[in-house]
């Protein structure tokens, strides 16, 4: 299968998650440009981590008006598998691909450490590899991964199970020490309704080899992988 | 014509640089100030001819960029004479 990568200015995850999809799974990926008009036949889209446009304004809001935007959207409202890392996920907020908004963290600090998350939900592209309640431990970097939305929004992501990843303690326990960032429900990371598209703010592209002090974040590429492979996932051309 | 555009943090909306910066406040010894709010602030120079056609560009470009409407909203200033405190 085939990877996008797409590149904002200001992307610096990148070449992490080419990495991950070219020489740990060796699939076939392809840099994409924010001003590209065309995903060249990509079956997913990755946007990476970094600070796109400088994060001026609010983190992704500016990335969400590159031309390559229009594609991406495009590309999940026809049901192909969208994944947005850090960054990533902040543009798909700010895009209106994924509900909801980033606060500064709760503790004012850009927060720099591996946080342990709780497999939710497996009925997604970039988590049906993985056991339902599995736990991985994946680096966070991250100065706004303050997880908000309106109660009522809240609300229906639990009831629509929407939460895919959610940051727990040793035990799987969702408590308030375990939240790096004060993020609402403890939520790493969540899907859409239709399910294709997933943010989360830990970063899995640096964790996917053993030498990086932990292969957890491996999973969620071979989930796509297995996902586009089973057909499970539109196939957007 | 020069629209001022203040966006600030919904008031369910935990603010946590303002909740720092009050702190900040009282450890030097501000005790009266019992709240800050943290905000951004926008100057635009409009090509308009009336205020009302300023105040809707301004609140156009408030709803699709300068704020965002899931944490943040916004009160704008639009005038041609507009008098300024700056020091």
């Amino acid at each position: 299968m085939k990877f996008a990568i797409v590149v904002f200015p200001g992307s610096n995850c990148d070449h992490d998650a080419y990495h991950a999809a070219k020489h740990v799974l060796g699939q076939d990926a392809e840099f994409i440009w924010h001003k590209d008009t065309s995903l060249q036949g990509a079956d997913a889209v990755v946007l990476p981590g970094g600070f796109a446009h400088g994060d001026y304004l609010r983190t992704g809001a500016i990335a969400r008006f590159s031309p390559v935007m229009q594609e991406v959207t495009k590309f999940a409202a026809a049901g192909g598998p969208v994944l947005g890392i850090c960054n990533g996920f902040q543009i798909l907020l700010e895009a209106g691909l994924l509900p909801g908004a980033m606060l500064r963290n709760r503790s004012v600090k850009f927060q720099c450490e591996h946080v342990i998350v709780k497999v939710e939900q497996t009925d997604t592209p970039f988590s049906l590899a993985c056991d339902r309640g599995q736990r991985l431990r994946i680096p966070i970097a991250h100065g706004e991964g303050n997880y908000y939305a309106e109660p009522e929004v809240v609300e229906r992501l639990e009831s629509h199970r929407q939460v895919v990843f959610r940051y727990v303690d040793t035990n799987g326990a969702p408590t308030p020490e375990a939240n790096p960032n004060g993020s609402v429900n403890n939520i790493a990371g969540l899907c859409n309704e239709g399910r294709n598209v997933v943010g989360l703010m830990p970063h899995p592209e640096r964790a996917c080899e053993l030498s990086l002090g932990s292969a957890d974040g491996l999973v969620m590429f071979e989930s796509v992988v297995q996902s586009v492979a089973q057909g499970t996932v539109a196939t957007v051309r | 014509m020069r629209a001022r555009v203040f966006v600030t943090l919904k008031p369910s909306v935990f603010d946590p640089q303002g909740t720092t910066v009050a702190e900040a406040l009282h450890t030097l010894g501000f005790d009266a100030v019992k709240d800050v709010r943290q905000g951004k602030y926008f100057e635009l120079d409009i090509d308009a001819t009336t205020v009302e056609a300023a105040r809707r560009l301004a609140a156009e470009a408030a709803d699709k960029l300068l704020a965002n409407p899931v944490i943040e909203s916004y009160r704008i200033e639009v005038g041609t004479d507009v008098k300024e405190t700056v020091r």
